[in-house]
């Protein structure tokens, strides 16, 4: 497979004589698939032989299924002449649907274009445009996960509270601070300052 | 695990505006998912083997699957599902190491590779003329080291190279009215014999050399009887067919090109014979086997012309091909069918009377007959003969009988599933005992400390490997119980074999199965087809200690005025609780929403003639629908004349059937689609039981819109007669689809649009007050969905307040659909970039969970997309205020966003179906999608925010808890002595 170097893909879309049988005008799609390995690092392999088999080209949204030969080339036998769609589904990847042209008039003229992206194709070789995780990833752990999960946050707060609440208490004017405790008091509110430690302390 | 919050709505904004996702995390797979894999009902299987490498059996299907199973476990090793008008025709191994398959009437030749089922070569094969004869021919040619394989299809014969799938040769049999019945290989020479029938009453022989195609001899002769049906082929140039009145058995030998008929009437060899017979073809030298009315007759052709009958029996007989096991020696297999057993009898070709093997074995009955049967045979270590079959049982499940036993068994009636619905599972009664608690109580510990370790990255292997295993072994998702969240139920499905399968939606597993009788082939019923599954009781509240039971309809025959048939399962226990044969047919079934004092859905049948027939047969369900009659209208699509009619009840039944539960229906409407502009190509309503929240909506400038929800909605497309055809072979210009939102009830056109352009195939969901629909635009060449939104206009006044203060809003006053109601559209499309094989629409228990649109992709991926993305109040650049309210900006194409495909990196092949049931839990929705492959997951359209999740780690939460205790009483300590120290200042 990895052998596969790079070829002069020509046959791309040959028109077939349909000899007798009753359609007019039935024409074969021939084309490529290329699964590069690596997608985006620049290193180009090709994918493995046994991801290739599970890999399927729709003519139509299903019309017609086509399966990839060993070296990514499939064919569609006996299609009308008009504007098709080809499909590839291979689990992991994402290919953009391809337009394709089979004209009547002149016969073995590739027409071919990317739907996504409007690309025009010169041949028929089709690429994944990129490829496609199904599964979040673990994030590793670190103390930054740990401390922004509510459990890390309520840890913080006490801390917070337990720390910087007597430094605030400390810095206020305690004609301030008394007049504030005995209005508590006086509403009987129980409030959280007298439990805390730094409340608690006249 | 379920600690509801009351702050659910809060709750919900937050997550839902944090994270629109659902994902899933690669070691969460087969947590709440599982996947199982089918085949369907086998046509053809060959063996494979050979002493070295593993035994396989390869086959092909009715659901178009070929595919490579083990021999010892009957697992699947490669499997391949061909498109749905790719028949398979015929299968066979080449040179040991390619399977061909051909398929597509005979046009399109494939080889795959056994051992890892990658496609080598594929050839298409063209003829002069469409015929259905077709024939795969196994030879043993070889031709300078390359096998050959003769194929004749279409009229055409081809040679075809084994090595590269190239055409060697070919040779047309033009002849107009030629019917060739048998291409026959007499192994050991290069001849090929071409039999037919031409005319009516003309045998023709053509003998052919193998190698090259050149014909060498072509001989025809006239019998006047005529033939009937197919022919068996006896020896290699003699074979047995029946004349015309299906009476007589001709014996046809053709040798050294002469041709000489023998005729032999079967009531000289069957006594009491009686109606035409009909021939099983067989290819077994000198055997054949001819079947009249329930009969079974096996005969044996000795020399020329000689018939004898060698069994009669009343028992379904399956004879399996011949397999030679020796030089000159040939076997086969006998399958009989008597009650709770099989009886198998493996033979000689030259030697009727012994038994190579007699084994019996007990076969469940729920199986049905043997349809088919396969073997093999091995050596055993004292050097005779051992034999294996593979047996296709009538429930198209497939099972290997070796020694006796059942080796292995597939539940492939699976891979063709008609209808789903669900049931409760019994409530748990005795609950869980204390001690069972405590013993679990430090495995318990253990599990989460283990879990903690996973969190904090500090386990080693063995332990994730535990943790995973622990997760996936959880016995609780298995329990044949009701639980609190509802994620355990039963999905009781119907199959095409007549077969009901009852799965456990926690691991799939099957809890019962059940071949309903009224389904069955029997003298009043030849060809009977499950149609429908409905919820016939569910019980709750006053019976409780009913079974909750099932209703399964089907007819017998598929034209519209065959006989329906009703069976009632107690879905527990999967017994047929009884079981109808109608006299009226069935077109139509309505489950009406009334049901009787024991919880009995009441349902009404409509059948050919436009009589509609009340079930259960009892005079309180009459009594009840008698109250109800007024209310009940319905519709029905006749999609051929592109009619709509609208019907209501009259009375009962006038005329010869003077039934107390047959009513007189009337034509309320009728839309007409224009035949010569218009076809009906989809028609889709809301699902019955779903429930919706609120009927208000509030927008990002504190306005109010009223959602307009009618059960009695329905989504019509229409497209232009040209546009109905496949795509590639319209223009832009002479296509159009037109979507319709009709009132049932009324027949009035709501809201028409009509996009120019497009074509089928359309697939559309209805929910609440929308509809999201996919077809194909031809102009951009691209899929699109479009979503329209339908508001009600006459309450849009009820926002002011002193309104409602003073009493002048009409909230109270009356609904009718007979009021022109006072709506509003929105629309908008969006492209999408994959085919689409069904849409189905998330569903809740109280319809306050965002949605999600389930996509099922001409990839076999079932993706998860936000209703968000698809709301007509999108625009390029959303205000502030909407941005709050969580609309997204607009894009021309949907995202497809791969951790939102809920089949994750499975593919559910075959995808036929996505169905959706809520759990009890409000955030949670059960997903089960059906194809070749089933699948079943549970969806949180919005996460789980009223319950926590698998994964949340209670040894965490209490670590916190102490910590923080510790932290308080250190920090505690540590201010008494400051308090301390400072008073001594």
């Amino acid at each position: 497979m990895a052998a596969v170097t790079p070829l002069l893909l020509l046959l791309l879309l040959s028109s077939a004589p349909s000899f007798s049988s009753g359609s007019r005008n039935a024409y074969n799609i021939n084309g490529r698939v290329k699964i590069p390995q690596g997608l985006g690092l620049g290193t180009k392999g090709y994918a493995l032989p046994g991801r290739m088999s599970n890999v399927k080209v729709l003519l139509n949204g299903g019309q017609n299924i086509t399966f990839l030969r060993p070296d990514g080339y499939f064919s569609f036998h006996n299609i009308p002449a008009g504007t098709h769609l080809i499909e590839v589904s291979a689990i992991g990847y994402f290919f953009s649907p391809v337009r394709v042209d089979v004209s009547a008039r002149n016969p073995g003229k590739v027409q071919a274009a990317l739907t996504e992206n409007r690309k025009g194709l010169s041949e028929l070789v089709l690429e994944p445009l990129r490829e496609e995780q199904y599964y979040e990833i673990r994030e590793p752990f670190s103390i930054m996960s740990l401390l922004k999960s509510p459990m890390g946050l309520m840890v913080g707060f006490m801390l917070a509270v337990a720390f910087l609440m007597p430094k605030l208490v400390e810095n206020m004017d305690p004609e301030e601070m008394r007049r504030a405790q005995e209005e508590m008091r006086s509403q009987g509110v129980p409030s959280l300052s007298s439990l805390l430690p730094g409340g608690a302390r006249n | 695990m379920a600690i509801r919050s009351f702050l659910i709505l809060f709750i919900l904004f937050f997550f839902s505006s944090l994270n629109p996702i659902l994902s899933l995390y690669e070691d969460q797979v087969g947590l709440v998912d599982w996947h199982q894999q089918y085949l369907g009902k086998v046509k053809q299987a060959v063996f494979h083997t050979h002493k070295t490498g593993r035994k396989r059996v390869v086959v092909s299907t009715e659901e178009n699957v070929v595919a490579s199973l083990d021999l010892r476990q009957g697992e699947i090793f490669w499997r391949h599902v061909l498109g749905s008008n790719d028949v398979i025709d015929g299968i066979d191994i080449a040179l040991g190491k390619y399977v061909i398959t051909l398929s597509s009437g005979g046009s399109i030749l494939r080889a795959w590779n056994l051992p890892d089922g990658q496609m080598v070569w594929e050839s298409s094969l063209r003829g002069p003329k469409h015929s259905k004869s077709l024939f795969l021919v196994r030879t043993n040619l070889k031709i300078e080291k390359d096998n050959i394989v003769i194929i004749f299809s279409n009229g055409r014969l081809n040679a075809v190279s084994c090595m590269d799938g190239e055409v060697l040769w070919e040779k047309d049999f033009e002849g107009e009215s030629l019917k060739v019945q048998q291409v026959i290989q007499p192994p050991g020479s290069n001849l090929i014999y071409v039999v037919g029938f031409a005319s009516s009453s003309l045998f023709e022989m053509y003998q052919i050399n193998a190698l090259n195609g050149e014909l060498l001899k072509h001989e025809s002769a006239a019998f006047s009887g005529g033939f009937l049906g197919e022919v068996s082929p006896v020896f290699s140039e003699t074979v047995v067919a029946l004349d015309s009145t299906g009476l007589i058995l001709l014996t046809i030998s053709f040798q050294n090109g002469k041709i000489s008929f023998h005729q032999m009437p079967i009531s000289n060899l069957v006594k009491d014979s009686f109606g035409p017979a009909k021939i099983i073809p067989s290819s077994v030298i000198g055997i054949f086997a001819i079947k009249m009315n329930a009969v079974t007759i096996v005969i044996r052709v000795k020399d020329e012309s000689k018939l004898e009958v060698v069994e009669k029996t009343n028992h379904e007989t399956s004879i399996s091909d011949a397999l030679s096991i020796s030089e000159g020696q040939q076997a086969f297999a006998l399958v009989q069918h008597a009650s709770h057993e099989i009886h198998l009898r493996v033979k000689l070709a030259h030697n009727w009377d012994d038994n190579l093997l007699k084994e019996s074995v007990k076969m469940d009955q729920h199986r049905g007959l043997v349809h088919k049967v396969y073997i093999n045979n091995y050596i055993r270590t004292d050097k005779s003969y051992g034999f294996r079959a593979l047996i296709v049982m009538e429930d198209h499940s497939l099972l290997l009988l070796q020694q006796g036993e059942i080796v292995w068994s597939r539940e492939d009636g699976l891979a063709s599933i008609i209808d789903v619905t669900t049931s409760e599972l019994p409530v748990e009664r005795d609950g869980v005992s204390v001690a069972k608690v405590e013993h679990n109580l430090f495995e318990w510990l253990k599990g989460h400390m283990l879990k903690l370790k996973g969190t904090l990255m500090l386990a080693s292997p063995q332990d994730i490997a535990a943790i995973q295993s622990m997760r996936l072994k959880n016995s609780e998702k298995s329990k044949m119980t009701r639980d609190h969240n509802g994620f355990r139920k039963l999905l009781i499905v119907l199959t095409r074999a007549g077969k009901l399968f009852a799965l456990h939606t926690g691991d799939g597993h099957i809890v019962w199965s059940h071949l309903l009788q009224s389904l069955q082939k029997s003298k009043v019923c030849q060809h009977p087809i499950g149609l429908n599954l409905y919820k016939w009781q569910v019980p709750h509240h006053h019976a409780m200690d009913e079974n909750p039971s099932v209703l399964v309809i089907g007819k017998c025959g598929p034209s519209s005025d065959a006989p329906g048939a009703l069976s009632f399962v107690d879905t527990y226990t999967g017994k047929e609780l009884s079981s109808l044969s109608l006299v009226h047919s069935v077109a139509q079934v309505i489950p009406l929403p009334y049901t009787d004092s024991t919880e009995q859905c009441l349902h009404l049948l409509i059948d050919a003639d436009k009589h509609a027939h009340l079930y259960p047969k009892t005079p309180e369900a009459i009594s009840i629908f008698e109250r109800e009659f007024s209310n009940i209208y319905w519709y029905s699509v006749e999609d051929d004349n592109g009619i709509i009619k609208g019907h209501a009840l009259r009375g009962k039944c006038t005329g010869e059937v003077a039934d107390e539960v047959c009513f007189d229906t009337r034509e309320l409407w009728s839309i007409v689609f224009p035949s010569e502009s218009e076809k009906i190509i989809a028609t889709v309503t809301r699902k019955l039981n779903e429930v919706v929240h609120t009927q208000a909506k509030v927008i990002a400038d504190q306005e109010v819109m009223y959602k307009y929800i009618s059960r009695n909605l329905l989504f019509v497309a229409t497209v232009a007669l040209k546009g109905s055809v496949e795509i590639g072979s319209v223009t832009p210009e002479e296509s159009w689809l037109v979507a319709y939102l009709i009132d049932t009830v009324t027949g009035r056109i709501l809201h028409q649009v009509t996009h120019h352009g497009s074509q089928g195939p359309v697939h559309a969901v209805f929910s609440e007050n929308w509809v999201v629909y996919h077809y194909f635009n031809l102009k951009a060449q691209r899929y699109e969905m479009s979503v329209i939104e339908i508001y009600d206009q006459s309450r849009a006044d009820n926002k002011d307040v002193w309104k409602l203060v003073l009493g002048k809003h009409n909230l109270t006053s009356p609904i009718s659909l007979y009021s022109r109601p006072d709506v509003i559209t929105k629309s908008q499309s969006y492209f999408f970039t994959h085919s689409v094989k069904a849409i189905a629409v998330t569903s809740t228990t109280k319809g306050i969970t965002s949605k999600q649109l389930l996509i099922g992709t001409i990839g076999d991926q079932v993706l998860a997309l936000d209703k968000r993305f698809l709301d007509p109040r999108r625009t390029v650049n959303p205000t502030q205020a909407e941005k709050e309210e969580g609309i997204i900006p607009l894009t021309d194409p949907l995202p497809i966003i791969p951790q939102s495909y809920v089949t994750h990196a499975l593919r559910v092949e075959g995808l036929r179906g996505i169905i959706t049931v809520p759990a009890k839990l409000e955030s949670t929705t059960l997903v089960f999608a059906h194809g070749v492959d089933l699948f079943f997951t549970q969806l949180a359209p919005s996460r789980t925010y009223d319950s926590l999740t698998d994964d949340f780690n209670y040894a965490l939460l209490l670590i916190t808890i102490v910590a923080l205790l510790a932290a308080i009483f250190v920090t505690w300590t540590l201010s008494e002595r400051k308090e301390l120290q400072e008073n001594w200042r």
